[in-house]
């Protein structure tokens, strides 16, 4: 099955991370995807830029709404995200737990949906 | 008898006998409990119609398992298409060759644990879990489970769907943990039984049929859990811990219907054999080595037990199994009855001044043993204006009109 792991975390971090830290953050996101991709479990996965680069398009009574802005306006944000293929709940929650972001923020795990 | 009604008779049976275990084996299979519970309930609807004309087949679970399998693989065609489905289909088709070809049921697997760990999954939701497992593996009807929770059947029904969805669609695997992850997912398991048995159990006058069902269903789980991990300390800790609690059952009130304290209950009114079961269930989980919650709320109640049958009490061994106990979980009820115990080894003062500290928790306000406690203490040390007012609390929270009773009268017995 295929499953959606959404990283949320507080957006100002990362900016309060020393060098050495943003290093060593970044190593640890390497480190889990070459995890992934060496069991086979990894179908996709991206960084987002922030949310302050986000805009949100609604279509209402035939005009586009654009706003600018994130859709949920909380303190964690979706960061990225990891498209992993495991057989069952179980695995995904355990890549999600090993996942760096689960240290530091919110992981959603969401089954994708299946045709 | 006719042939139809030989046929209802033989097909209760087999439910009462394997309805868990067939409903394990195809929501295995399915991955699907809802699909397998329809499966399963048309098969038996099928067997109603056929066994009158053609006899009860020699081995029903068979029949009812490879009819149920067929329903099952129709519905797959009908709902679903592409990859999975096929794979499905093959797992489908699969099942229960073997047990079948033996022509012997129990050659059937017993996934019933895998299923009780995938109704009692972390990701379903809590206040679901022990409604689900008195659903899935005992076939309880959505009306009966929420009569005993005190929901309506509506609501009921519809936990009992956004579970059975969640388990589906978020492929909640039915597999029995690995080893270095049992004793945090059993936890959730046995958690979910113990609630089932205390909502059968807030019915102490076992007058509420569906109710005192409810904790002969939740014994029935904690003992199949007893016969399926016979190694894991807890479960046997659980399991003595409910037989005590059932063993008292009809002590608990007078033929008037009034409420008995544990101190004043008739002894001899207590089975002794459920008492001696769980004795020996805790020596066993003893011997095992890794002591816990349910063995150490056990071996309190098997305290109790000796202290009213021999009137010997060690209260210093007791408040060291609370100190346990309350390391273990933290529990304001448990800080609460530990310091019962150290009233009756420091005295009454002792045991308030911890109380007083406790209620800054504020998770005891409402709480109306506490208050009744609170009372008793008081009026041992002649405060007998704080133990009206304290008394009068616990009255007003008590929902029991057996125990509204007898904190009334305890409260008019007090010195004006």
């Amino acid at each position: 099955m295929q499953y959606l792991l959404m990283l949320y975390a507080e957006e100002g971090g990362w900016a309060r991370m020393s060098p050495a830290e943003q290093e060593q953050g970044v190593a640890a996101y390497g480190a889990y995807t070459q995890a992934l991709k060496t069991a086979g479990a990894l179908a996709g996965s991206n960084r987002l830029q922030g949310s302050a680069t986000a805009t949100t398009v609604r279509v209402a009574n035939g005009k586009s709404q654009v706003l600018d802005g994130p859709y949920a306006d909380s303190k964690e944000q979706l960061a990225g995200y990891y498209l992993i293929d495991v057989a069952d709940l179980d695995a995904a929650l355990a890549w999600a737990a090993r996942c760096p972001a689960a240290s530091h923020g919110i992981v959603e795990v969401r089954p994708v949906w299946s045709m | 008898m006719d042939r139809t009604a030989q046929a209802r008779r033989a097909a209760d049976a087999v439910a009462r006998r394997s309805y868990g275990k067939l409903i394990a084996f195809l929501a295995a299979a399915m991955h699907d409990v809802a699909a397998a519970e329809d499966a399963l309930s048309e098969a038996f609807a099928a067997a109603l119609a056929d066994w009158p004309r053609n006899g009860c087949p020699a081995n029903p679970e068979a029949w009812l398992l490879t009819v149920a399998r067929r329903k099952g693989v129709d519905r797959f065609r009908h709902h679903r298409n592409g990859e999975a489905a096929a794979v499905q289909l093959q797992v489908l088709a699969e099942i229960g060759e073997s047990a079948l070809a033996e022509g012997d049921d129990a050659a059937i697997p017993d996934r019933r644990l895998a299923l009780l760990f995938a109704c009692a999954h972390p990701a379903i939701d809590a206040g679901s879990r022990a409604p689900l497992m008195l659903q899935a593996v005992l076939g309880l009807d959505a009306k009966a489970i929420a009569a005993a929770f005190l929901a309506s059947p509506a609501a009921m029904g519809k936990r009992l769907g956004r579970a059975k969805q969640k388990i589906r669609q978020a492929g909640i695997p039915f597999v029995v943990p690995t080893r270095d992850e049992l004793a945090g997912r059993l936890d959730g398991v046995l958690e979910a039984i113990y609630a089932a048995f205390a909502e059968g159990w807030s019915d102490p006058g076992g007058t509420d049929a569906i109710r005192r069902d409810l904790t002969a269903e939740a014994l029935f789980l904690a003992r199949l859990v007893a016969e399926l991990l016979p190694q894991e300390p807890e479960v046997l800790g659980l399991l003595a811990c409910m037989l005590h609690a059932e063993a008292r059952r009809s002590a608990r009130r007078t033929a008037e219907g009034d409420y008995v304290p544990l101190a004043g209950q008739d002894v001899a009114l207590w089975d002794a054999a459920m008492i001696d079961e769980a004795e020996a269930l805790l020596l066993r989980a003893s011997r095992l080595g890794r002591i816990g919650r349910y063995q150490l709320e056990a071996a309190l109640q098997s305290a109790h037990v000796e202290r009213c049958r021999c009137g010997r009490t060690d209260w210093t061994s007791e408040v060291q199994i609370y100190d346990a106990l309350l390391a273990l979980c933290g529990s304001p009820v448990v800080a609460l009855n530990r310091a019962l115990a150290i009233a009756e080894l420091k005295g009454p003062e002792a045991a308030l001044e911890i109380m007083d500290a406790l209620a800054a928790d504020g998770r005891l306000v409402d709480y109306q043993p506490y208050w009744a406690a609170r009372a008793a203490l008081l009026a041992r040390t002649h405060a007998y204006r704080d133990a009206r007012h304290a008394f009068d609390v616990a009255i007003g929270l008590a929902g029991d009109p057996a125990v509204r009773r007898f904190l009334q009268d305890r409260q008019a017995a007090l010195p004006r």
